[in-house]
Order: structure tokens, then C-alpha cells, then sequence
């Protein structure tokens, strides 16, 4: 998986790691992935709902040492 | 525009004094339809807080005038945001200090009676859970039954009035709350009580709640009386307190019945709660006031914020108490079963002291509606 960008939103509680995920989202291109390191149980939920509503994919969604991995491909 | 904050005491208020409120919740929409904050005339709108992020312009038409608007979510943080934008658009807006995770913990104490020779019950409204605890005082003294974790609420309360708690009862092993009872006799030197039934596998000490137990609470000797009544769990047990109130724990509620599913059993124990609610409780004075561990809709709360009926209205109204075929009872009971509670294995293992999860870990097992009943 080629990753274009990476987002650290480690330590930040809900609403900032998606909106951190959205303004980098929107400096990507179509096609790209976007790797997001968090640790707010809350992005589990709410960030395949986010991508969900743009048409984002999730590629892959991991746990390492309590950091959550997310690799969103752009629509 | 202003943004100001509510505590869930002040929402609970406005659940109680059945007061007008408009609920903007910005969780996501699984989060918004398993479990939101109930009031009898609440209006809702779900937004979830990341289809915001770019304005509030196009939900402000559907924003009333007239009424309060507060801002949920499930933690403080987006709800602080999403009400900051409302009131840089025009609009006045509050949010919920703590989100849905104070909501799930705030309790209100609200006193059912007065009790004979000066004595007093109380039930805690856990107005967010819909878990329902008990004290009962008289003359310096403190019985609990059914307590959640926040031990603090029980302890202060009872200083408060001025008592010492003497008695802790668990009605059975919870499977969708924390359990305060054993960590509060640990704490003012009370004896904690269990049905041993449920209590095969607890790692804790504890006085065995067996039936036809009574302790008398103060110097009115207040009688509190255990009734074995299994169902919900094989351990499950009743409290006649004053010859005149029922604490049904989870085996019969206002609207509903218990389930008998939830410690893996239910083909096991229909039988036990159908002797239970159809035997053991019919040979109840028809006027002791029924006391239940829960509600599950906001309709079962009285005019007071108490969830209280006699129990001869509940032989009339309450479906699960009207099945006559035992056959149709048991599909009733073990088929077609709402889901079970949050995280409901691993809140036994806490319960039985098995596992000692952090608060934050076990704010997050008790998360959601309680979903004790069938109906």
C-alpha cells in the first residue's frame, strides 16, 4: 500500500482527529491514501462513518500497542 | 450568542418536570438509534458532528425558535464545537457537560415514602441507564439494595441524612451494570449480601442473601425481607420492605419481565421465572407497591420521576404477566430476544470481582440502554 500522507492524531479526543482526517483528506487526490494513527476509542466508529459519508474506502483498520491505524483511500 | 453548559442533573431535571427540550445530537447514527437521552417531550435531531464541519447553515432551518436547544455527543468534545458554530450563526445553543458518559452516570435520589415510625425509601433514577437503586432508612440506619458503582452518590447521600449503612443487597449478579454494593460495604463496614446462587464463581467474600432472610433496619426495626425469586437468574431475590413495597430486582418491571438469558441459561431458567411471576408473586398482597431495578422507556416513569405500581395493576396491564400458555411464555422469553446488553459477559466478570477494569473502561462496558426486559 502506497501511502501518500500520514495524519498523527494520537492524544487528541473527538471532534479533532476527524478534522485533522478531513483537512489533510482534502489535500490528497483521488486515489490516495491517507494513513491516520489515533487513540480516541471514539475514531473507530466515527471515522469509517465519516468516510462512509464521502465515499472514502477503508482500506485497512489495525491496532498496534493501543494506537488505532486507519488507511482511507480518497473517492 | 451565547454558548452555556448543562449538567445532566439539569437535564434530568427537565426529564422529571416533563419540560420542552430540543436534542441536537452529533453522534453518529448507530450511536443516536441504540441509545439516546429520553424525555417525554423531547424533540431530536440527529447530525452526526463530521457532516458540520463545514458549516451549521444548512440544519438552522430545522432548529426551532422557541425551545431550548442542547447539543449531545458522547463526550463534551464535538458538542462543545458543533454549539460554538450554532451561536456564531445567530443561534443560541447549550451543550451537555461530559457528553452521553455523564448522562449514563448522573442519579437522582427521589423519595418513594415515608416508612413507618419515621423511616424513609428512596429510589436512585439512573435516568440515563434506566437503573433503579434503593435506600431505605430508619433511625440512623442504612440499608442499599441494587446499587450502581458510583459508591460516592450512596455514601454522601447517607451523611447527608445523617445514617449509617448497615446493609448492602445485591437482588442477583448484574450482567448490564457495574455493582457498587461490595465496594460500598467494604467502604463503611457494611455487610454485603448475594444470592449464592449467582455467587458460584465471585472471588470476594460475602453473606449468603438466602430467603425468608430478614434484617431490621434502625431502631423502628424497619423489616426488610429477602423472597427467593428466580428467573432472570438462578439466584435472583425480592425484598418485601415494610409489608408494603416489592423490590423486584430484574424479574418484573412495570412494562416488561425479566429476561432469563443473559448468564447463557435461558432454556434452564424460563421455567424457574415463570413459577416465579406466575406462582410466587401471585400469593403477594395484590396492594404492595411493586419496586424494580429498571425501567426501559421513559413512559414507565410516574408524574414524580419514580418508577413505582401496585402490584395488582401489573397482574392487569403488564403483557408478560398475562400469557397464559405456558408454551407461547417460553417462546416469549427465549425467542426473538432484543439484543443482550453492552459488554454484558465481561460486566459478570467484574461482578464477581474476576476482572478490575479502569473507570474509563468501565464507562465504556456500560455504555447503552440496560436491556434487561423482554416485552
Amino acid at each position: 500500500m502506497n501511502v501518500s500522507k500520514t495524519i498523527d492524531a494520537t492524544g487528541l479526543s473527538c471532534p479533532m482527529p476527524i478534522v485533522k482526517v478531513k483537512k489533510a483528506m482534502d489535500t490528497i487526490n483521488s486515489g490516495e491514501v491517507l494513513e491516520v494513527l489515533a487513540t480516541d476509542q471514539g475514531t473507530l466508529s466515527d471515522i469509517p462513518a465519516w468516510a462512509k459519508t464521502g465515499g472514502h474506502t477503508i482500506l485497512e483498520q489495525k491496532t498496534i500497542e493501543e494506537v488505532l491505524y486507519f488507511y482511507i483511500q480518497k473517492s | 450568542m451565547t454558548v452555556s453548559k448543562w449538567t445532566a442533573e439539569q437535564v434530568a431535571r427537565k426529564v422529571i418536570d416533563n419540560e420542552e427540550l430540543f436534542i441536537l445530537d452529533v453522534r453518529n447514527s448507530d450511536a443516536f438509534e441504540d441509545w439516546k437521552i429520553e424525555g417525554h417531550k423531547f424533540e431530536y435531531l440527529n447530525i452526526p458532528y463530521f457532516e458540520l464541519l463545514d458549516g451549521v447553515e444548512e440544519i438552522l432551518p430545522q432548529l426551532p425558535n422557541e425551545k431550548d436547544i442542547l447539543v449531545v455527543c458522547a463526550k463534551e468534545g464535538s458538542s462543545v464545537m458543533v454549539a460554538e458554530m450554532l451561536s456564531e450563526a445567530g443561534r443560541e445553543a447549550a451543550y451537555l457537560e461530559g457528553g452521553m458518559k455523564s448522562w449514563s452516570s448522573y442519579l437522582e435520589p427521589i423519595k418513594v415514602s415515608d416508612l413507618e415510625k419515621g423511616g424513609e425509601l428512596y429510589q436512585f433514577v439512573r435516568l440515563g441507564k434506566g437503573c433503579l437503586s434503593y435506600m431505605v432508612i430508619s433511625g440512623g440506619e442504612a440499608a442499599i439494595v441494587d446499587a450502581v458503582r458510583f459508591t460516592d452518590v450512596f455514601t454522601n447521600f447517607a451523611k447527608e441524612k445523617g445514617v449509617q449503612i448497615k446493609h448492602v443487597f445485591d437482588t442477583h449478579l448484574h450482567a448490564d451494570h457495574i455493582s457498587g454494593g461490595r465496594h460500598i460495604a467494604a467502604e463503611t463496614g457494611a455487610t454485603y449480601y448475594l444470592p449464592p446462587k449467582d455467587a458460584t464463581e465471585v472471588v470476594f467474600d460475602y453473606t449468603p442473601l438466602t430467603d425468608g432472610l430478614i434484617v431490621k433496619i434502625g431502631e423502628s426495626q424497619i423489616d426488610v425481607n429477602a423472597l427467593y425469586s428466580p428467573g432472570h437468574t438462578i439466584g435472583s431475590t425480592s425484598f418485601v420492605i415494610d409489608n408494603q413495597y416489592l423490590l423486584t430486582g430484574d424479574i418484573l418491571f412495570i412494562d416488561s419481565i425479566g429476561r432469563p438469558d443473559l448468564a447463557g441459561l435461558a432454556d434452564d431458567w424460563v421455567g424457574d421465572l415463570r413459577e416465579t411471576l406466575y406462582s410466587r408473586y401471585r400469593e403477594l398482597a395484590e396492594d404492595l407497591v411493586v419496586l424494580p431495578a429498571h425501567f426501559m422507556i421513559i413512559d414507565e416513569l410516574n408524574g414524580d420521576g419514580t418508577v413505582a405500581r401496585n402490584l395488582g395493576d401489573l397482574f392487569k396491564d403488564n403483557h408478560g404477566l398475562n400469557i397464559e400458555d405456558e408454551a407461547e411464555f417460553r417462546r416469549t422469553v427465549t425467542d426473538n430476544l432484543p439484543p443482550q446488553p453492552n459488554a454484558h459477559e465481561q460486566i459478570r466478570q467484574v461482578n464477581m470481582g474476576k476482572i478490575t477494569p479502569t473507570q474509563d473502561e468501565q464507562t465504556e462496558m456500560e455504555i447503552g440502554p440496560n436491556r434487561c426486559a423482554v416485552r
